[in-house]
């Protein structure tokens, strides 16, 4: 296998509605930011690849703008997911193993604020069973919540403990949306949006773009000082029928971080694509993270501070070799999902040497 | 023996507010003027109408704004023969690719006021604004494109903007 690292990792501010700027001028500063970090020159880059959703623009193709932000021509060898920009990365780092290439420039970019992001997900259910109920995308989250409160995996106190953290480390995070002290009892008085949910428990709506540079091998170790390297990644999935799994535990997450080699050594940090504070608990089980085990979980603030569907699995393994390129951490995990209640996981390792 | 087969409709609809962001923005409220607006790159000096904040050759932000004239060469066309629902014209008419002048990549427009077998390229053709009080920011507030009469462009005018 080719070593692949993390070189460059930029992303835009994070806001809850973005009047002024459509996609490709949201998303041409986060490119150029995240090549100037890598210091690869834009048209040095081998392969070019996007994850992005059509249906957070209302538009059929809406990834094809956006390639007026990456400066197509001479003609590049480029790729798109409909999927979160960390599947876009996996595809990106499965291309680099061919070895004809040792680049890549992977961005991710959406406006959740253009339609009712909770009905517009509810399209990815079940269309003849479910989708027809309208269950948004709360409602869904809530269930799974229900039955880790039932099977005594945590309490709604602890949840809020989940939001009042990601919150205030959210401090530190520029990007971040959702920021600032917090307290247990406070968010507890709070009303339910879909029991046992509370407003705290669920992530923002954003706006918002990440990019991500990928290099292997001598380029990377020429490029940056601290390469992130990616020393295992591996998606799993599980079928997306709500009663045919157990909600209270996450398979593929088990599964995947087994693969990726997350147990192989200690994990400084985990950048954790929890969108809804119970989730947390799920994950930190299912990759063997346990609170005692000294690990910063989401120092970032998480998607609980910043959520931009399609952009925050991305941002995560941003987040994770930040803090690797930056020196603050030796090894981390990174983790993404797409998919109703954790459905489909996909899990990395990054390291300090290769 | 024929089964009968149920059939259920469920209905889908979802609600957009479309961003159509600063420079989209710049252009249609220049409509509102008759001025059309577009962007210049830095690095390539193309003129792009209308403009989208970044040249797509180069990747860069485009800012500099330069208005283009309201005049233009068809560089190509195409009749439409066929009628298909919600079509505000009645066929056969042209469909045309016109070269503004100062712009370095055609819009798309209707062609009117002109024979369509007498369309060719490198026509020059000049915008029919709607009434001064109806406009819109909306390229259909130019309702269509007319020859203006000179002689055609040389094909040298616009053969790098087919």
């Amino acid at each position: 296998m080719r070593d692949v690292a993390v070189v460059g990792f930029a992303q835009s501010r994070f806001v809850r509605q973005d009047l002024e700027l459509n996609e490709v001028e949201m998303l041409m500063p986060v490119i150029h930011d995240a090549l100037d970090r890598s210091g690869i020159p834009q048209k040095e880059i081998g392969f070019t690849v996007s994850g992005s959703c059509d249906y957070l623009a209302g538009q059929p193709f809406a990834f094809v703008m956006a390639l007026d932000a990456v400066g197509a021509w001479p003609p590049i060898r480029e790729s798109h997911v409909e999927m979160d920009g960390a599947w876009a990365l996996y595809e990106a780092w499965v291309r680099l193993q061919c070895g004809d290439v040792d680049s890549a420039l992977v961005y991710s970019f959406g406006k959740s604020s253009l339609g009712d992001i909770r009905d517009v997900m509810t399209l990815q259910l079940d269309p003849y069973y479910v989708a027809p109920l309208w269950p948004d995308t709360v409602a869904v989250a809530a269930l799974q919540a229900r039955a880790l409160l039932d099977a005594g995996v945590c309490t709604e106190r602890d949840m809020a403990a989940v939001a009042v953290r990601s919150r205030r480390d959210a401090k530190s995070n520029p990007s971040a949306q959702v920021t600032g002290d917090f307290y247990v009892e406070a968010l507890l008085a709070e009303p339910y949006i879909a029991s046992p949910l509370r407003t705290h428990d669920c992530p923002p709506i954003s706006d918002g773009a990440a990019a991500v540079v990928l290099a292997a091998g001598d380029l990377a170790r020429r490029v940056c000082k601290r390469p992130a390297w990616i020393t295992g990644i591996d998606h799993r999935i599980e079928p997306h029928g709500l009663g045919v799994r157990d909600l209270t535990a996450s398979a593929s997450t088990r599964l995947a971080g087994q693969r990726a080699g997350v147990a192989q050594g200690k994990v400084d940090v985990a950048e954790l694509h929890a969108q809804f504070t119970h989730e947390e608990f799920i994950l930190r089980e299912a990759l063997g993270l346990h609170l005692d085990a000294g690990v910063r979980v989401n120092p970032s603030g998480g998607p609980l501070a910043a959520n931009a569907v399609m952009v925050a699995g991305l941002a995560r393994i941003g987040e994770a070799a930040q803090r690797i390129i930056d020196g603050n951490a030796d090894r981390a995990v990174a983790h993404a999902t797409s998919g109703p209640c954790l459905q489909q996981n996909l899990v990395g390792v990054l390291e300090a040497r290769s | 023996m024929a089964e009968s087969y149920g059939v259920v409709s469920r209905r889908i609809r979802l609600d957009y507010t479309y961003t159509t962001g600063a420079a989209s923005t710049r252009f249609l409220k220049g409509i509102l003027q008759k001025k059309l607006l577009g962007q210049r790159c830095p690095e390539c000096r193309k003129v792009y109408v209308p403009p989208r904040g970044s040249c797509p050759t180069c990747g860069v932000a485009t800012r500099d704004e330069v208005e283009v004239k309201d005049t233009g060469t068809v560089t190509t066309f195409c009749i439409v023969n066929i009628p298909f629902p919600g079509m505000a014209v009645k066929p056969p008419f042209a469909a045309a690719s016109v070269l503004l002048d100062g712009a370095d990549i055609a819009i798309f427009h209707l062609l009117q006021e002109v024979p369509v077998e007498d369309v060719r390229m490198g026509l020059r053709v000049q915008a029919v604004w709607v009434p001064d009080a109806e406009l819109e920011p909306t390229l259909e507030s130019i309702r269509y494109f007319k020859p203006t009469g000179e002689p055609d462009a040389p094909y040298d005018t616009y053969k790098d903007h087919l």
